[in-house]
């Protein structure tokens, strides 16, 4: 059996623009080398400009995910606002930590723009909570090391989000096909101050 | 009356068999194994090796070799078809998307990139598991066959390409040999002719073969739509099939489909293709894969 950061398999990218965020997902569901699902989103909203994804252990994806709409909720009743991205940065790294002893096989990563500053943030995590704060881009799942080497190669500072999300686009695309757990298809979304846009990108459905 | 019937209804290949003679030669000129790989200063060689080199028993094994893979091959009227996928991974890592898996064997079948369509005799076999293991033995295969044709001045059986193959694979059983292959091919003795080898010694004749880690993928197509009188444009299309359902729901199948015809004259070659055009055809077109999102 191996790891069980590798057993569903998939692969998740945000990307800093000019006044732009981007975050792009894959869309397959594995059992090792039988692929169940080709809609299994891992990207997931909890503000108007905030989003979250999760890539790893699929069943750890969804409990994730769920725990952290039940904690925003609860803080958008407490608070009577919107959560920010760096407010929901720090409640992902200490949620994750208090499983520091037994862990959920995820790797987060957030993207979003704070309404108060209108700037453009991102950062992932490791699964126990340690937040890797960046100024370009963060990639997670089993085309994490492909994510490097095509964001690398791609992404140059103050993209339009047009150009952005051509960049984020083949950077995951070209990632994903040449990992044999992640691809059939991907949702991008490009994240500007008053406005989100979706897309699903047809990729190599093998 | 009897002796003109019996005069003409001799089997046709009747005189084509070998003699005494000849069958010793056969398995006399077969050069003894050259067992002259160095192997590793252990005691137990063979549990050494497969730990060494066994990533699905233990994926942080220190020798990666390239695995993942579907190949098929079924007899039917009109010959045998041949198809496989090109995918060569280690671990989850794609190495290559464009891997010939179809091998021609034999000296006359060498002519690969000669551009006519003429079909090109002689036998082919595929190759599932390790892709060093699968292109060294199929290479020394060739050779064998070509000596055989050199010396017998007559094409060798697949029966008898498939023994040396097999008796190969089994005087290295338990050496970490990682191979499933099939051998087709057509002669004037046997007809159409279809094996199937692998590392543990297996020989098997048959009509319809999957190997690899999408075979069942494939076999579920194959199963469902196969029939033995299938016209040369059905059966291809089934091959095509199959192998994509295979790329489809396999993690380590995928790439280009390579499809071949073995008929009597020798085989045909009928594209490598690319297989996700073919895949968004077979779905928007005949309504197929109805499980894939194109719409957000």
């Amino acid at each position: 059996m191996g790891s069980p950061f590798d057993i569903n398999g998939g692969a998740c990218v945000a990307m800093v623009g000019k006044d732009c965020v981007a975050i792009a997902c894959d869309l397959r569901l594995g059992m090792q080398a039988l692929t169940i699902s080709n809609n299994f989103p891992k990207i997931f909203n909890y503000a108007p400009s905030t989003y979250l994804g999760l890539t790893g252990l699929a069943t750890d994806v969804n409990t994730v995910s769920d725990l952290f709409r039940y904690k925003v909720n609860m803080y958008r009743l407490r608070e009577e606002r919107h959560i920010a991205p760096q407010t929901l940065a720090n409640l992902v790294s200490s949620s994750l930590y208090e499983k520091r002893f037994g862990p959920f096989f995820v790797s987060p990563v957030i993207a979003g723009i704070n309404q108060t500053t209108g700037k453009p943030f991102i950062c992932g995590f490791d699964s126990i909570g340690c937040i890797d704060f960046a100024k370009d881009f963060i990639v997670s799942g089993t085309a994490s090391e492909q994510l490097f080497g095509t964001c690398e190669g791609l992404w140059e500072p103050d993209l339009s989000p047009e150009d952005l999300f051509e960049t984020i686009s083949q950077a995951l695309l070209a990632a994903v096909d040449r990992d044999a757990l992640s691809g059939w298809g991907a949702h991008v979304y490009i994240i500007e101050k008053d406005k989100v846009t979706q897309r699903l990108l047809k990729g190599r459905e093998d | 009356m009897d002796k003109l019937v019996a005069q003409y209804s001799r089997p046709q290949h009747q005189n084509e068999s070998y003699s005494e003679q000849e069958q010793q030669d056969l398995t006399e000129s077969l050069p003894p194994l050259s067992l002259k790989f160095s192997l590793p200063p252990v005691d137990n060689r063979a549990s050494f090796l497969r730990a060494m080199t066994d990533d699905h028993s233990n994926p942080s094994c220190p020798i990666k070799l390239a695995h993942g893979t579907t190949t098929l091959a079924f007899r039917f009227q009109g010959g045998i078809i041949v198809c496989t996928d090109s995918r060569a991974t280690a671990g989850n890592w794609i190495a290559s998307q464009t891997v010939k898996k179809v091998i021609p064997v034999s000296r006359l079948s060498r002519g690969e990139d000669k551009p006519s369509n003429d079909p090109t005799p002689g036998l082919l076999g595929t190759m599932a598991g390790g892709a060093a293991d699968c292109q060294y033995w199929l290479r020394y295969l060739s050779q064998q066959c070509t000596l055989h044709e050199i010396r017998h001045k007559r094409r060798i059986t697949v029966a008898a390409a498939s023994k040396i193959l097999a008796n190969l694979t089994y005087a290295y059983k338990g050496y970490g040999l990682s191979m499933g292959t099939m051998l087709c091919g057509v002669t004037p003795q046997e007809g159409p002719a279809l094996y199937y080898i692998d590392s543990d010694g297996t020989r098997l004749p048959g009509n319809l073969f999957c190997v690899g880690s999408g075979q069942t993928f494939a076999y579920g197509v194959l199963d469902s739509n196969y029939r033995y009188d299938l016209s040369v444009e059905e059966a291809l299309a089934l091959g095509r099939r199959a192998i994509l359902a295979a790329m489809h729901r396999d993690a380590y199948s995928g790439g280009f489909i390579n499809l071949y015809h073995v008929k009597e004259e020798g085989w045909v070659h009928h594209g490598f293709d690319d297989m996700n055009p073919i895949f968004w055809k077979t779905k928007l077109e005949q309504g197929e894969f109805s499980n894939v999102t194109s719409e957000l």
